[in-house]
């Protein structure tokens, strides 16, 4: 009991400090673009708790999931032919390279120009930067897989499916959940830079109409929002990689205690 | 064998870009062919706004890097080797990092404008973190047996660092540094075509804008290699600096 209030204490008492020094630094500022924080919160309150919440933040929830589940599926199915098969790897190595380095953002106005202002624009946008750690993952994760493994498989004929379902995708699923952290984040990223080019409901393009308008304190809940928009995404995918992840960590902990 | 092969994917990629217009399966006012976009990269390579643009960029990039990296280094050091300050720091570190720099754009606007300050404060935000999780992991790999034995020599503090903390966390900042650049080129990009400072990104939004589609592909293409520059670039460092570090050694060997 004591031991978990002062573990609590621990987690909670620089945030607590950290904010209690806001609120109080900001309670009498007269500077117009740093309001203070109860005024930021009063707006908090009124609008990402109230009707903002369903106007803004699910329409990019669905956006952001949409691109990202894409990204997954097309990041795993395609890469792993590619790395399970050289020739295809040699080939394609110098294409997915320079596709990687073009920094997504880049591709929104190309893509507006192609796909117009709609949904599709902004969940191709999504898909087309959350896909390369995805996908440059699975490859390393299919290649490094186990030697003797793959020659136990062989030797017992298990090939097709079944060598895909027992053998390589558990071998690189550490390696591809690392790609796909990265992707969740650079996802969230291109979601809002997506809306504030071009949208008419959504988190980014919310902040930036208050921003535009001079709605200082509006516009900082909207930080605030997105903000913990991204936090809690994280959480849970934190809980999805404890549970994908368990058996893999269980080995680890095995392995250092040995 | 292994040249031709790698040259296979480029060359059917470009063949791909070159008919897909020209055989009108694409609209070619959209998506020009390969050709002319190259010829438009030919032509706006010759300007001064073009290099203008160029080293904007690479100068906010290097900046923000610069700067990210060694706050990164300077307080992951002072957090990691103060005792108990890790476990204080811990859920607050968690909790501004999954916040998306973007959040950051509005208030830069107000401080900065277009200046290309914007640009360096969101690069430094981003890529902070990168570098302090590097470092904070490498802190957590220092090996006891060395640092007992530092302790029983009584090296100083100073001497601790250099000596046992920099070789072991040297590797770990690498790969912190790469995926902070890599983080650092997208905001540098998306500043300047969010915010407006000069740069390649503001090149992108003006071209299509006035609706030079071939020119706006012409940008893209250079900010993909400016990108592959720099993972390059990290690449050779990497094998350089680190070439005693065993992860390498067996690298080099092969290559």
């Amino acid at each position: 009991m004591f031991n978990a209030l002062r573990k609590l204490f621990v987690e909670l008492a620089l945030p607590a400090l950290l904010f209690a020094l806001l609120y109080i630094m900001s309670a009498n500022s007269t500077n117009f673009y740093f309001p203070a924080l109860s005024a930021v919160l009063k707006q908090f309150n009124l609008l990402w708790l109230g009707p903002r919440f369903a106007a803004d933040v699910i329409p990019s929830l669905e956006r952001l999931m949409a691109g990202y589940l894409l990204a997954c599926i097309a990041g795993i199915a395609i890469g792993i032919p590619i790395g399970l098969y050289k020739p295809l790897r040699r080939a394609l190595e110098p294409v997915l390279e320079f596709f990687r380095a073009i920094p997504p953002v880049a591709m929104i106005p190309l893509l507006i120009v192609n796909m117009g202002f709609g949904n599709s624009m902004k969940i191709t946008v999504i898909v087309a930067g959350a896909i390369w750690p995805i996908l440059l993952n699975t490859v390393e994760g299919v290649k490094a897989a186990d030697h003797v493994l793959n020659e136990t498989c062989q030797t017992y004929g298990i090939r097709g499916f079944a060598r895909l379902r027992h053998f390589i995708v558990p071998s690189a699923s550490p390696q591809i959940i690392v790609g796909m952290r990265l992707g969740l984040s650079i996802g969230i990223v291109l979601m809002v830079i997506s809306e504030m080019f071009a949208a008419l409901d959504g988190l980014g393009s919310a902040i930036i109409y208050f921003q535009r308008s001079y709605e200082i304190p509006q516009m900082w809940s909207g930080v605030m929002m997105l903000g913990l928009f991204g936090f809690s995404l994280s959480v849970l995918f934190r809980w999805f990689e404890r549970w994908a992840l368990h058996w893999y960590d269980g080995m680890r902990d095995l392995e250092r205690h040995s | 064998m292994h040249r031709v092969s790698s040259f296979l994917g480029l060359a059917l990629l470009a063949l791909a870009w070159e008919l897909a217009p020209r055989l009108g399966w694409i609209n070619a006012s959209f998506f020009p062919p390969l050709q002319n976009v190259l010829q438009k990269l030919l032509e706006i390579s010759s300007t001064a706004e073009f290099w203008g643009f160029l080293l904007s960029t690479v100068r906010t990039w290097t900046l923000g890097l610069c700067l990210a990296t060694f706050a990164g280094i300077a307080i992951g050091l002072f957090i990691g080797l103060t005792p108990g300050a890790r476990r204080y720091t811990h859920s607050t570190i968690e909790f501004l990092r999954p916040i998306p720099s973007v959040a950051l754009i509005p208030g830069v606007i107000l401080i900065f404008g277009s200046r290309y300050q914007s640009g360096v404060v969101l690069i430094t935000y981003a890529a902070f973190w990168q570098v302090l999780l590097q470092i904070l992991y490498g802190l957590n790999d220092i090996d006891l047996v060395a640092r007992d034995t530092a302790r029983s020599f009584r090296f100083s503090r100073m001497g601790f660092i250099r000596n046992v903390a920099w070789p072991t966390l040297l590797p770990f900042l690498f790969t912190g540094v790469r995926l902070a650049a890599a983080m650092a080129l997208v905001l540098a990009v998306t500043a300047e075509m969010v915010i407006g400072s000069q740069g390649i990104g503001r090149g992108i939004v003006v071209a299509q804008a006035s609706n030079a589609t071939a020119e706006a592909y012409a940008y893209v293409i250079v900010a993909g290699l400016i990108g592959v520059a720099i993972n390059g670039l990290a690449r050779v460092l990497e094998v350089r600096i680190l070439s005693w570090h065993p992860s390498v050694r067996n690298l080099g060997g092969q290559a």
